[in-house]
């Protein structure tokens, strides 16, 4: 029994440790719920999305509010990437009363937390959650990112058009909503443009043998490679595919443009294209200041630094991140107020052009209106930009 | 010949896969051998080797750095074995395994706190990661080392198990773990030199597995380590060579079925050789028959 | 004596449920207490249904996640509702094409889709059960660890089963399950598993589950006392899947979506950790287990994520330290506290207020004669 009360005394004064680290700071406060994977599969996707939002956040660290300057406070929750770990960290972010809420990296856990959210009626921003179910049917999920059949007719054209491809290989990890819904949408669309998907395989979770598959890519005689994956998966097909000597290109959807990519092409004699958000390089100036910005940020703070990888490429996701801080911060300045119902009618109403990655404005889903996407290379440990392309 | 040039490839990368398992099996095999403990760590040390490795080359070279890492990934299984298995050496096996399993969470979470959850690049290693072509196949050289190598190892292994001193405490241990006792055989240090047999072939094996699969992240270790631990079931759990053979026939398979085109289906094959060869043969190729003792 | 026990317990278990029925009906609650609550109800099910097994029959299995993944599908392909199926079902078209809380909803209003809601539930009950059964013909026979690889076995190939595109028109495939009615408060959960729990209870209570101790304390001894082995083993391990499909079930509605993803190996360590630390045969311990340890870890211990609580200038809190403080403790509860909390002994309205007697002694004298 004594071992009993001292496990008791001892889960109290975590209690207590816990409640006292809730602090208040300064008198007018607003809170941005940060619904991020930092561990499990998507882990360092998410990371890289919360460095966005963190510098957006040194950026612009307050909000004006009827005339009266509010600090912004970023309240960061791990939803480990899993559906059932979600559901608590969506509503520790609901307990802690934040006003808008941005994520996630990865579909799932943004479905699972959607009901709660709604249910709490706080509006919620999809940063880089891809898949048309997060906003179907739910009023107060938004999202800054195109979708999954967008992107993969973009890639599916991408390959027709530039890399004059016949037949493609398709890969895809099996039990991942995200690859496995990419690469049914791109072999849709690559069919409908004419040309052949001669295999749609899948691998395995914790699958680190890729010779296999690339073996069957090159029977098959394929002139393309799409292989949407995690990064961890994909320095491995990258590395793998170099090995084999295979000379085809090989296509990918936003989650490559990561360092992890750019390192393990790096010096190798193989082309790896992916589709992304944004180009540094465009009119406006917007996206090359952030990119400046972001480099001597990330150069500036060590952790961020190793949350990205231990270099300072910028990762698209990051730039959505960016971009959907931005959003929360502007609909809380126009609507004047932290109340989420009034954020939600905000939100669907908004219209803006000075982001990143291109103007945000919502259709009635809530979902972003993006008509363009941007492909680009890994070369030589960077991403160089290849051109616009959209969908037709 | 068509079919030949066909087959090869995925022959030889079978190969190469059946012998980066059979190292890690190793370690399960003769723990298991021992101690009758599924030690679920074996497989996280084996990425916690290859994580070492990754920092080590920052500051020291490569040949060092191999050697460095070989000693601290032995002695990481080591101190594992003293703090988390050796207090419960009296305690039901249920919560040995249960320690194991902790050990296992301990090592994944530590490293994806020290890691960020990222995917770190493994080194190239000079002479070994280079890119040789085998009867049109072209693969990194490491892949016709690892079956040699693998079986240089469990040779020098089973002449160490059956003709030195320690190997003979070895054999009678996990014939007999009391009456051994009894006869004056220091257990523990026997214990501690099966650990160490075992993280250092766990160590060897990472070098050669992340040379050839680049990535090295906290789960890293996972799927290698459970599909070793079937190849130790597979080949009779306790025995050296059988450890081996069931490696190699994981992964000749694995990767033939992959050839096949029935990709979706090669893990749950492994699991279903594994449920099969249990009920037909719980001893698996080469284990020994255990006897009932009332 | 034994039936003012007996009272007590019943006024001690009513008062229970009516705090958690005041909880549910009281605004200003913490909402994290509820989420809490409302996991740990539904692992502290999943936790016993695993402790009839590995506590009180021997039989050291670790299929759990894959029941519960049976349960969870089985409950949500046939209750997603018809207008959300096209969305749901975005690559597919439908196997099933009704709902059956609907169906029975809109034949019988509000008493239908309660109807509908339990049948599912024993339907997801049955589906694991069945799976448990045509499994169980072949794995008993073998023996503690073999077992438990091979029931971890099984769970791995149902998971790669159930994401297979042959399949995906029934499970979706690799996309998610969404759509299906879900409970909003914690109180009905509680039922649920007060009503699964009691009939465990009961089984541990009764000559079946005598005959079960009689097999984890000594198999040989039990078959010569004219148990038969293979048919009370097979019993409890279809009736431990049921309610982990049960539980699979209840966990579909937490989460309201369902992913195979979520079902790994990782989820069965987390319930044997559960058992472990309540404490191995003991149904209060796996139950108390079970909360303490998605509070820890879901909850208390989240500021440890928080780089903002750094103190002195050190920068050791970041996301993933809590945890690498949680296997810490679990390495220490395991390691230093091996038979759990709660050992093997229950909790009973007279052992709390035994110890709350003792504990207040303690306090007042330092010295106190009832022990």
């Amino acid at each position: 029994m004594k071992k009993f009360y001292l496990i008791s005394v001892i889960l109290i004064a975590l209690l207590v440790l816990c409640g006292c680290s809730k602090s208040s700071a300064g008198s007018y406060t607003v809170k941005i719920g940060v619904f991020e994977p930092q561990s499990g599969d998507n882990g360092a996707g998410g990371k890289q999305e919360v460095i966005g939002i963190q510098y957006a956040n040194s950026i612009r660290p307050t909000v004006k509010i009827a005339g009266k300057e509010y600090k912004v406070v970023l309240d960061i929750q791990d939803n480990q990437s899993s559906t059932d770990k979600a559901v608590s960290a969506a509503q520790q972010l609901v307990a802690d009363k934040c006003s808008i809420v941005l994520g996630s990296y990865g579909s799932g856990v943004s479905i699972a937390a959607g009901s709660y959210f709604k249910d709490a009626k706080i509006p919620a921003i999809g940063v880089s959650c891809t898949n048309a179910a997060v906003t179907a049917g739910n009023d107060y999920y938004f999202r800054v990112c195109f979708l999954d059949p967008f992107q993969g007719s973009v890639m599916a054209n991408f390959a027709r058009e530039e890399c004059k491809a016949e037949k493609a290989y398709v890969l895809s990890m099996l039990g991942d909503d995200y690859t496995v819904g990419l690469a049914k949408n791109f072999v849709s669309s690559f069919k409908a443009l004419g040309g052949t998907v001669v295999a749609d395989e899948t691998f395995v979770e914790g699958t680190s043998d890729f010779s296999s598959y690339l073996q069957n890519a090159k029977d098959f005689g394929a002139d393309v490679i799409f292989a949407p994956s995690a990064t961890t998966y994909a320095a491995l097909i990258i590395e793998q595919a170099s090995t084999k000597g295979l000379s085809i290109p090989i296509l990918a959807g936003d989650t490559w443009e990561s360092s992890v990519i750019s390192d393990a092409q790096n010096g190798k004699n193989i082309k790896v294209y992916c589709s992304t958000f944004f180009d540094e390089n465009d009119k406006s100036g917007i996206a090359s200041q952030f990119v400046n910005g972001f480099k001597s940020y990330l150069n500036s703070n060590a952790t961020a630094k190793t949350n990205n990888g231990g270099n300072d490429i910028v990762a698209a996701v990051s730039a959505l991140g960016f971009d959907a801080y931005n959003l929360a911060c502007d609909v809380i300045e126009k609507a004047g107020s932290t109340d989420g119902k009034v954020l939600r009618d905000a939100l669907a109403a908004y219209s803006g052009d000075s982001f990143v990655t291109g103007a945000i404005s919502f259709d009635a889903n809530g979902d972003a209106k993006k008509n363009t996407a941007y492909i680009k290379q890994a070369v030589n440990g960077a991403f160089s930009f290849v051109k616009v392309q959209s969908a037709r | 010949m068509d079919f030949f040039a066909k087959w090869f490839p995925y022959f030889l990368s079978g190969v190469s896969v059946g012998g980066q398992y059979a190292l890690i099996a190793i370690g399960y095999t003769m723990v298991y051998g021992i101690l009758r403990l599924i030690n679920f760590a074996h497989g996280d040390i084996f990425m916690a080797a290859g994580i070492m490795m990754i920092y080590l080359t920052g500051v020291f070279p490569v040949w060092l750095s191999i050697v460095f890492v070989i000693l601290l990934t032995v002695l990481l299984g080591f101190a594992v074995e003293r703090v988390a298995y050796k207090p419960l050496r009296q305690a039901p096996r249920m919560s040995v395994m249960i320690s194991a399993i902790g050990v296992s969470y301990l090592i994944q979470n530590t490293v994806a706190y020290l890691t960020g959850g990222l995917t770190k690049q493994y080194v190239e290693i000079g002479w070994i990661s280079d890119v040789v072509t085998v009867m049109g196949a072209s693969t990194k050289r490491v892949t016709l080392i690892t079956p040699i190598l693998t079986l240089v190892l469990v040779v020098l292994l089973v002449f160490l198990i059956n003709h030195t001193k320690i190997g003979m405490g070895m054999r009678a241990v996990s014939k007999d773990f009391e009456t051994s006792l009894l006869m004056g055989i220091k257990i523990n240090r026997i214990i501690s030199a099966t650990f160490i047999i075992g993280s250092f072939l766990a160590a060897v094996g990472s070098v050669l597995y992340f040379t050839n699969y680049t990535g090295v992240t906290y789960t890293s270790g996972a799927m290698p380590g459970l599909k070793a631990f079937v190849a130790a079931v597979f080949g009779g759990i306790g025995s050296v060579p059988g450890a081996v053979v069931g490696a190699f026939i994981i992964g000749i398979c694995e990767t033939l079925l992959k050839g096949m085109g029935l990709t979706a289906f090669s893990d749950a094959f492994t699991f279903a050789l594994l449920i099969v060869i249990l009920v037909v043969k719980p001893t698996g190729l080469f284990g020994e028959k255990l006897t009932e003792k009332v | 004596m034994k039936l003012a026990n007996k009272t007590m317990n019943i006024f001690f278990i009513a008062g229970l449920y009516l705090t958690v029925f005041l909880l549910d009906i009281v605004p200003g609650v913490p909402p994290m207490l509820l989420t809490v609550l409302k996991k740990g109800v539904i692992f502290s099910l999943v936790a016993v249904s695993m402790n009839l097994l590995n506590g009180f029959t021997g039989l050291f299995s670790l299929g759990q996640a894959g029941f519960m993944l049976m349960g969870a599908y089985s409950y949500a392909v046939i209750n997603i509702s018809s207008s959300l199926k096209p969305v749901v079902y975005q690559y597919y078209s439908p196997f099933f094409n009704f709902s059956l809380t609907e169906v029975l909803g809109n034949a019988l209003g509000g008493f239908g889709v309660v109807l509908g809601v339990t049948v599912s539930m024993i339907i997801a009950g049955l589906v694991a059960a069945f799976m448990a059964f045509l499994i169980g013909l072949p794995v008993l026979k073998l023996k503690s660890d073999y077992l438990a690889i091979a029931t971890l076995g099984f769970a791995e190939i149902v998971r790669a089963l159930i994401q297979l595109e042959a399949l995906a028109p029934v499970t979706n495939g690799s996309q998610l399950l969404r759509g299906f009615p879900y409970f909003r408060g914690i109180f009905i959960p509680f039922i649920i598993v007060g009503i699964c729990i009691a009939v465990i209870v009961l089984l541990i209570n009764s000559t079946y589950g005598r005959a079960f101790k009689a097999i984890r304390d000594d198999e040989i001894a039990a078959e010569a006392m004219g148990i038969n082995l293979a048919s009370h083993k097979r019993l409890a391990f279809v009736i431990s899947s049921f309610f982990a499909g049960v539980s699979g079930a209840l966990l579909a509605m937490y989460q309201t979506t369902v992913q195979a993803n979520t079902f790994k190996s990782a989820m069965t360590y987390e319930i044997l950790l559960i058992v472990v630390i309540g404490g191995i045969g003991s149904v209060s311990g796996s139950c108390i287990g079970s909360f303490l340890f998605i509070a820890c870890s879901e909850w208390w211990l989240r500021f440890l994520d928080n780089s903002n609580n750094n103190i002195f200038g050190l920068n050791i809190l970041r996301s993933g330290f809590r945890m690498v403080v949680f296997s810490f403790v679990i390495m220490i509860m395991v390691l230093f506290f091996r038979k759990g909390i709660m050992g093997e002994r229950e909790i009973s309205s007279e052992n709390i207020v035994k110890s709350v007697k003792s504990l207040i002694c303690r306090i007042k004298k330092g010295r106190c004669n009832e022990r």
